[in-house]
């Protein structure tokens, strides 16, 4: 009998309506993956199985009267930093090790509104710095593939979590890369939607002007399922996007049939790993079997986009988490006089590349650097979005490798930051565009170990994303699973 | 010895009274408990985003309108960084480049003559939260604790900024009053210092008069009333010249106004200014005032102060009454309502500002509360004009139509108190007693006036004191002289 915490939404959801197992078999199973897999992979912060249940058992009533949305009875898991009423949100940080929030953010609130069932909250880098989940001051999440390596990061948890089945599809938020480098790092799907798309309220802010929500999920349906139950305008974030959702599922079975395809050559040279780019190569080539018409191009402003984002982002962040200053929540530590309060609490709570990026950010919006430094970044995107712009009037989308390596070893670029930050030289770009981009798997590297390819395309081109995604998954054909997507007890 | 001209800058910040905060639902109630009109939002939670209050935005942009400001089509939301236990989210939201009004100017009357004051920008902010050290005198600084209340934070706050156009603590205080009547006409705010809806900062220096170059300046904080700010000023003026004249230099720092003490006060002084890493937020979209917008604000522009007093003045109310007529809105709706129904504007005005201030003063109360309408005005006003009333009489009846005992016309008949303004009866009077004083009149053409005052008394006592006197007086010259 085929264990239930190997399915895909999309056959979870057929089960639940023709009554092959109700909700709570669903949850069962993803528990008992979890129990299996968490004490290797610590990819869990809180799994909330009372509140979990209650969700289950409404959902298979709801289920029983008819109800056939396609979340309904689904167990999802969380990233740590969206703010979820009632259940323990850290962000993976010392800072709010506690706290309860007394509200949901809005994905969070539309996904219960779905009928979706949430199962925890996945571990992180500290508010989301970080491509490793290393950072999290709760200690690293193993990749799933091989336990002495990283799981990617930010949204290492969530990406852990659905690499082994403990749920069915995860939610991360991805600043410049952190969906989609940990999907490629453990061989899921994981899509960023275009800037605006999801409401980022109760999304605990790294960088404002980059974060956005998007879901990890072993297949692509999946992912374009889970992305249309949280898309949409929100009055409480006045950066959404107030207009049509795309059609994101509408052309997943289309093909690529007299679509353009361009490969940005900046992202298939050098720094990237041979296998890497040989997957890379192979999946472009079933591209164009299958009718594309594929051709290279040059985004050039790629060359600066990770000099810039590690400007944006920290000045964003230096400013976003003043907010943490042991006042009002969280933390606190006892100083003599409030001011050493604040700074006390600051600097026990937050872990030392959180510290880093805010004074890096800080020294960037400084009177007499603030042009050099952040007012040049600002430019730098604007140049982004019109190499991009041009690039789009060229072909329908781009593609290029997610990461550069597969999965590294624990431990071997934290001595070095800008080895770390590099890590995400593929995926930085679409972020200061605020374009839409996915990483579906397409096989394995020497290692034995996972390779994202990544499709990027205009700002609210998630259809024809999901549509060449689609069939990018159909070629790879990739079917392999991790090591640990097992609910036997095993040693690794 | 040098003579010196001060230069003065007003920063302004008002407190609007919209429905619901800048950047989220809450209410804006200060009456409330503490930390009982809070959100995520003002309370900054992890995760919570801004979203501005166009209401608000609306009031700031006809605050601009008032000053004759440019209302800009592009604007844009700044953050400022700074850390303080009260500012929930560690930065306040404000503008910086980009302000949603600039270059404007209000004209401002000092002692009878006209003065112009520039306006440098009107722009949006949000107001902190409120901070109450306990122990130690009250100070940040070595209190026992500090209790928070999050209830004002997010509120609407509106930066007005001057030119250093000002030139005497007089006009400053004339501006800071034209500022409050202005935001008041607009119903945006009830501007009140005592309660901190409206607090002013005053920049000031000193250089010798002719000159061009400015002086080191200070800044004012901590005035509670616009009497406190001309005080301020006033003082702090003397201060820098005594200080000038003595060969001392001024030191750029911000100075506290010590009310009961009568003086400014250095505040804490901080080894360099204060960097506010502003830059423009990311959880706001750069704002579009489209024209029909702007056009929306110029529509719904109320009569201003100064074109009520200029209306006013037309109609015959002298400066003054208009100032008070302006100032008291509730008296002016009743001075537009008697002049409406065809009374003497002046007559009314004189009524307004004379007598029934008085009373209000005295019985502690409002208009609203009493008798007084615009109908019992109108006619009150045209009886005295017919010489219906003596003053006295008609200062009965108003005390009792404000008391509201009834209309005038009715309490005066009541009480017996119409003058008898018909002449022919009169002229019967005035025959009867000068024929029983012959020789009164005669003393009277004689040259001497004295017995005038006599005659008017027999008159009057004659009519049970119903006799118009001025009629009186003028029939017993006409015989005199005839």
């Amino acid at each position: 009998m085929t264990d239930l915490a190997d399915l895909t939404i999309a056959q979870a959801r057929a089960g639940l309506r023709d009554g092959s197992f109700t909700s709570i078999d669903l949850l069962d199973a993803a528990q008992r993956r979890a129990a299996v897999s968490e004490p290797h992979l610590h990819a869990y912060l809180t799994i909330d199985r009372e509140g979990a249940r209650e969700a289950a058992v409404a959902a298979d009533r709801s289920i029983a009267d008819g109800d056939t949305r396609p979340l309904v009875g689904i167990p999802i898991a969380l990233k740590d930093n969206m703010v979820t009423k009632g259940v323990e949100t850290t962000a993976g940080s010392q800072i709010l090790a506690g706290w309860t929030p007394p509200y949901d953010g809005t994905a969070v609130r539309r996904l219960r509104e779905a009928g979706a069932v949430i199962v925890g909250k996945t571990n992180l880098d500290e508010f989301a710095m970080g491509s490793s989940t290393e950072n999290s001051a709760y200690g690293p999440t193993r990749n799933p593939w091989n336990t002495d390596t990283v799981p990617g990061g930010s949204s290492g948890g969530s990406a852990a979590v659905v690499a082994v089945g403990s749920a069915l599809g995860a939610f991360g938020s991805d600043t410049g890369g952190s969906i989609r480098q940990p999907a490629s790092l453990t061989g899921t799907v994981g899509a960023k939607p275009t800037y605006g798309l999801v409401s980022r309220y109760g999304l605990i802010a790294f960088a404002s002007s980059l974060d956005q929500i998007g879901p990890i999920a072993q297949t692509v349906p999946d992912a374009a399922t889970l992305l249309e139950a949280v898309a949409g305008w929100d009055p409480l974030d006045a950066t959404s996007f107030h207009g049509d959702v795309p059609a994101i599922s509408r052309s997943l079975d289309a093909g690529v049939g007299g679509l353009r395809i361009g490969v940005v050559r900046e992202l298939v040279g050098s720094g990237i790993e041979p296998d890497v780019l040989g997957a890379t190569q192979a999946t472009i080539d079933r591209l164009a079997d299958a009718g594309a018409d594929v051709v290279e191009l040059s985004v050039p402003a790629i060359e600066y986009a990770l000099s810039a984002y590690y400007l944006i982002a920290p000045a964003e962040c230096s400013s976003n988490l003043a907010r943490f200053d042991g006042v009002r929540y969280g933390l606190r530590v006892d100083g003599a006089t409030t001011e050493e309060m604040m700074a006390k609490t600051r600097a026990d709570g937050f872990g030392p590349e959180v510290i880093r990026r805010i004074l890096l950010g800080t020294y960037a919006l400084s009177a007499g650097y603030y042009d050099a430094f952040y007012g040049q970044s600002q430019r730098v995107r604007t140049l982004l979005r019109r190499d991009f712009a041009a690039a789009y009037d060229q072909v329908d989308v781009l593609v290029s490798p997610t990461s550069p390596s597969t999965a590294f070893e624990i431990g071997s670029k934290t001595a070095d930051p800008y080895t770390m930050y590099l890590s995400d030289i593929c995926t930085i770009a679409t972020n200061l565009a605020g374009d839409p981009a996915i990483s579906v798997p397409v096989g394995l590297g020497n290692d034995r170990l996972p390779i994202g390819f990544q499709i990027m395309a205009p700002a609210l081109g998630e259809e024809v994303m999901f549509r060449v995604a689609a069939e990018v998954e159909r070629g790879a054909a990739f079917v392999e699973r991790a090591q640990l997507a097992t609910s036997e007890v095993v040693t690794p | 010895m040098t003579e010196w001209e001060a230069v003065i800058g007003l920063e302004t910040h008002v407190e609007l009274q919209t429905n619901s905060k800048m950047f989220c639902g809450c209410p804006v109630d200060f009456g409330d408990d503490p930390n009982t009109s809070v959100c995520p939002v003002c309370l900054a939670l992890p995760g919570a985003l801004p979203v501005p209050n166009e209401d608000a935005i609306e009031g700031i942009l006809s605050i601009g309108d008032a000053l004759n400001c440019t209302l800009t089509e592009h604007s844009l939301f700044y953050r400022k960084n700074y850390f303080y236990p009260d500012l929930p989210k560690n930065y306040q939201i404000s503008q910086y480049t980009f302000p949603l009004c600039v270059d404007g100017r209000l004209e401002v009357d000092v002692d009878g003559e006209a003065t112009t004051v520039g306006i440098t920008r009107v722009h949006m902010e949000e107001d902190t939260g409120k901070s109450t050290h306990v122990g130690e005198g009250g100070r940040i600084h070595g209190a026992d604790h500090t209790l928070l209340d999050f209830n004002r934070a997010g509120v609407p706050l509106v930066e007005v900024v001057t030119e250093p156009d000002i030139r005497s603590p007089e006009q400053a205080r004339a501006y800071g009053m034209e500022l409050q009547r202005i935001v008041r006409a607009l119903g945006v705010s009830d501007a009140r210092l005592e309660e901190g809806s409206m607090r002013f900062d005053a920049n000031i220096s000193v250089r010798p008069a002719g000159t061009e170059v400015l002086g080191t300046r200070t800044e004012v904080k901590n005035v509670n009333s616009l009497r406190s700010m001309q005080r301020a000023i006033a003082f702090e003026i003397e201060r820098q010249i005594e200080v000038l004249e003595s060969s001392g230099s001024i030191h750029q720092e911000t100075r506290h106004w010590d009310e009961a003490a009568g003086v400014t006060r250095p505040g804490r002084t901080k080894e360099e200014s204060e960097d506010y890493r502003y830059f423009q937020d990311p959880d706001l979209l750069p704002l579009q005032i489209d024209e029909a917008w702007r056009d929306r604000v110029v529509e719904r522009r109320p009569e201003l102060p100064a074109a009520k007093r200029a209306r006013y003045r037309a109609l015959g109310a002298d400066q003054r009454t208009a100032e008070l007529l302006v100032d008291a809105g509730d008296l002016a709706a009743l001075y537009e309502g008697a002049v409406e129904r065809g009374a003497n504007a002046r007559t009314v005005g004189i009524w307004l500002t004379g007598e029934v201030v008085r009373y209000l003063r005295s019985a502690g109360t409002d208009v609203g509360d009493t008798g007084l309408t615009a109908e019992s005005l109108a006619e009150l006003a045209s009886m005295t004009d017919a010489g219906e009333l003596s003053a006295t009489a008609a200062k009965d009846v108003l005390a009792a139509v404000l008391a509201g005992e009834g209309a005038p016309r009715a309490v005066a008949e009541d009480r017996d108190l119409l003058q008898i303004s018909d002449r022919s009866a009169i002229e019967t009077e005035v025959a009867a007693v000068l024929d029983q004083h012959p020789e009164a009149l005669e003393r009277i053409r004689d040259g001497d006036t004295k017995p005038i005052g006599f005659l008017v008394g027999q008159v009057m006592r004659a009519t049970g004191g119903k006799a118009d006197p001025r009629m009186v007086q003028e029939l017993i010259r006409g015989e005199a002289n005839g």
